[in-house]
């Protein structure tokens, strides 16, 4: 039987499981593997590059007689107005930066999932809930960040020290501005969901309403949910890039792509390619993610998948 | 229909409320306020006084109905009262910036004309590009046009406009020298030459913002299309043996439209703030340059009130395009 079917159909190998499934039709999605090249050598680079790229110690003598070089061989992508080696300085920026993407993206992710699950799966809670969302979605976003980090920076700054404060306020801030969308596609499927019969099944033999959302109903909405999730890593880092890009985000010593492109502007009309590297990192990132997001939405999707 | 307008308005009342509320109480209760800011060395009673002429000694809640009272009733009438010649509220506190002592909307009424010729512009070319762009993808689904269309769009999403705008002063105004590389806020329009000047300092902001709006709308366009160029009736119509043009932007293209006019009244307020970063990039003397302005100087009315602005702008045109929505598409009913 198996062989008459795979030779009926001998351009899509029946799969052992779904996972391998969706791993074949997210490899069809050329957007999504480039942009999963992408995103891999970015990580890869950030995280084990600082390691593997010391830039040695400079005395403040030679550091000023080396300030604003080219590329050589000694800085690759030259060096700064202060003498600093600019590869060094994008690798560090460009590990805060994924990782306030990250952070932020999963205390949306996890805000968002708890309030869609809670107005989707309890009635009573639904209108409040939904109207809360209404209320943050028709809050002017960009302006209440600015103001928000204007405002706190230096009260936060005092209790955990300036980086980690800065940190924790970005993440925080873009966290708990951007878990709507999450909130309201959770929300939908928990709607559909609760309906099914394998949930009254389960409730009618007398499943506790959390042990139901847990089992039954949280791993059926994972894929919209990852798809989001993908997508707000991206919208997170824009965000945080703009924050710096105002002069409103991390401190200079503790840079992030957006902070390189904003002291690098000073500099445009002498030294382009200090604007250049970081916007090219910011917007490398972002494409990949977003195609990786388009990919992953195709791929999840059982009604695309089959064909 | 209007019972519906009706309701939508009634519903929004709360909804701005709270908003202002949310707002005020942000940034008022926040630590930074300016009363810290006094240096150590002015003597206590001296202090007292700046804080009272600042009308910030009063409590919270006093100060947040004066400045909803200012907002909602002062303003507008003041705004009647020069327009007719009235004196409703004549000699009335008006909400007072703390950097220039000058009401807050005299200054927003001098910053929006920049704003909006610059984002109105670029917001226009960017529905000018996109239309076309969407219409024709969709006609040739997955041809070489489409997919450089998805790719110009999936760049227009991905290039944040503060990357995109700086690259293109490097090229334009650096590389190439052929256009300015800020914006002159105090150019007047008076003759051939100083419009031509106008244009150039006007290219590089439109631009920029223009192709953000534009990979947004056109990726809109495009998926209307594909979902109106399924339909019986296109089928109907090509049976009939009308010619192609007729069919596609006759018949198709107003259909299309419709989601597509909801989703350009759904963006112009996020253009509003999306605008911040554009015009502090070229120097833009509009409202988002003034909000930059004022939250750097702690000037707490000025940062409440335009942010309350924005926040009304969005919600005014979300009431906008559900009832263009209604309006457009007979099919639709709010009952």
């Amino acid at each position: 039987m198996t062989d008459t079917s795979a030779a009926a159909r001998p351009k899509r190998p029946k799969s052992s499981s779904p996972l391998l499934a969706i791993w074949a039709q997210f490899r069809s999605h050329k957007g999504a593997v480039f942009g999963l090249c992408v995103l891999g050598f970015m990580l890869v680079a950030v995280v084990i590059g600082p390691w593997l790229w010391v830039p040695e110690k400079l005395s403040v003598a030679q550091a000023i007689k080396l300030k604003n070089q080219g590329p050589s061989l000694r800085f690759p992508l030259g060096t700064d107005q202060l003498g600093r080696d600019m590869l060094a300085r994008m690798l560090l920026a460009g590990r805060i930066s994924l990782a306030v993407g990250m952070v932020a993206m999963t205390i949306a992710i996890v805000f968002g999932t708890l309030i869609g699950v809670l107005a989707g799966y309890f009635r009573r809670l639904d209108g409040p809930l939904m109207r809360l969302a209404d209320m943050f979605l028709a809050l002017p976003l960009i302006p209440l960040l600015l103001v928000m980090v204007m405002l706190f920076r230096d009260k936060i700054a005092g209790l955990i020290g300036p980086e980690l404060g800065a940190f924790a306020l970005i993440v925080f801030a873009i966290g708990v501005t951007s878990w709507m969308a999450t909130a309201r596609i959770v929300r939908g499927e928990v709607l559909t969901l609760k309906e099914r019969e394998y949930v009254l099944a389960a409730r009618s033999i007398g499943v506790r309403p959390n042990r139901i959302i847990l089992r039954h109903i949280l791993p059926n909405v994972v894929s919209p949910v990852m798809v989001a999730a993908t997508l707000g890593v991206a919208e997170a880092i824009i965000t945080e890039s703009v924050l710096s890009f105002l002069g409103l985000g991390f401190p200079p010593d503790f840079p992030t792509w957006g902070r390189l492109l904003y002291d690098g502007l000073q500099y445009m009309q002498v030294y382009p390619e200090r604007v250049i590297w970081p916007g090219l990192a910011i917007s490398l990132t972002v494409l990949s993610v977003n195609y990786i997001g388009d990919g992953l939405r195709d791929a999840l999707d059982p009604r695309i998948r089959g064909r | 229909m209007f019972t519906y307008t009706l309701r939508r308005l009634l519903l929004a009342v709360p909804i701005l409320l709270v908003i202002s509320l949310v707002i005020f109480l942000l940034v008022d209760l926040a630590p930074g306020s300016p009363m810290s800011e006094i240096p150590l060395t002015v003597p206590p009673d001296v202090r007292q006084k700046m804080i009272e002429a600042l009308g910030a000694d009063q409590p919270v809640f006093v100060r947040y109905l004066l400045w909803l009272k200012q907002f909602f009733w002062i303003e507008p009438m003041t705004l009647f009262d020069h327009w007719f010649g009235t004196s409703i509220v004549e000699g009335q506190q008006r909400i007072l910036s703390w950097q220039s002592r000058s009401p807050v909307f005299t200054i927003i009424g001098q910053r929006i004309p920049q704003t909006l010729t610059v984002v109105g512009t670029a917001y226009l070319v960017g529905i000018l590009i996109a239309l076309p762009i969407g219409i024709y993808s969709a006609y040739r689904q997955y041809s070489f046009f489409d997919q450089l269309g998805t790719l110009f769009a999936m760049i227009g999403f991905s290039v944040p406009t503060f990357f995109s705008g700086t690259l293109f002063i490097i090229i334009f105004a650096v590389w190439l020298g052929w256009l300015p590389t800020k914006y002159d806020t105090m150019l007047e329009v008076t003759d051939w030459s100083s419009f031509m000047q106008q244009v150039k300092q006007m290219a590089l902001p439109v631009m920029t913002l223009g192709l953000a709006n534009a990979a947004t709308i056109s990726r809109y366009m495009r998926s209307s299309m594909l979902d109106n160029m399924q339909m019986d009736y296109v089928r109907t119509a090509r049976a009939k043996g009308m010619r192609e043009k007729t069919v596609v932007l006759r018949h198709v293209l107003r259909n299309s439209l419709i989601p597509v006019v909801t989703v350009i009244a759904l963006g112009i307020p996020s253009i509003f703030g999306g605008a911040i970063i554009t015009e502090n990039l070229f120097g833009v003397n509009g409202i988002g340059a003034a909000l930059i302005g004022a939250i750097h100087a702690n000037d707490l009315p000025m940062v409440q009130t335009l942010a309350f602005i924005f926040a009304v702008l969005i919600v005014l045109f979300n009431l906008i395009a559900d009832i263009l929505y209604g309006l457009l598409d007979p099919r639709i009913r709010y009952d």
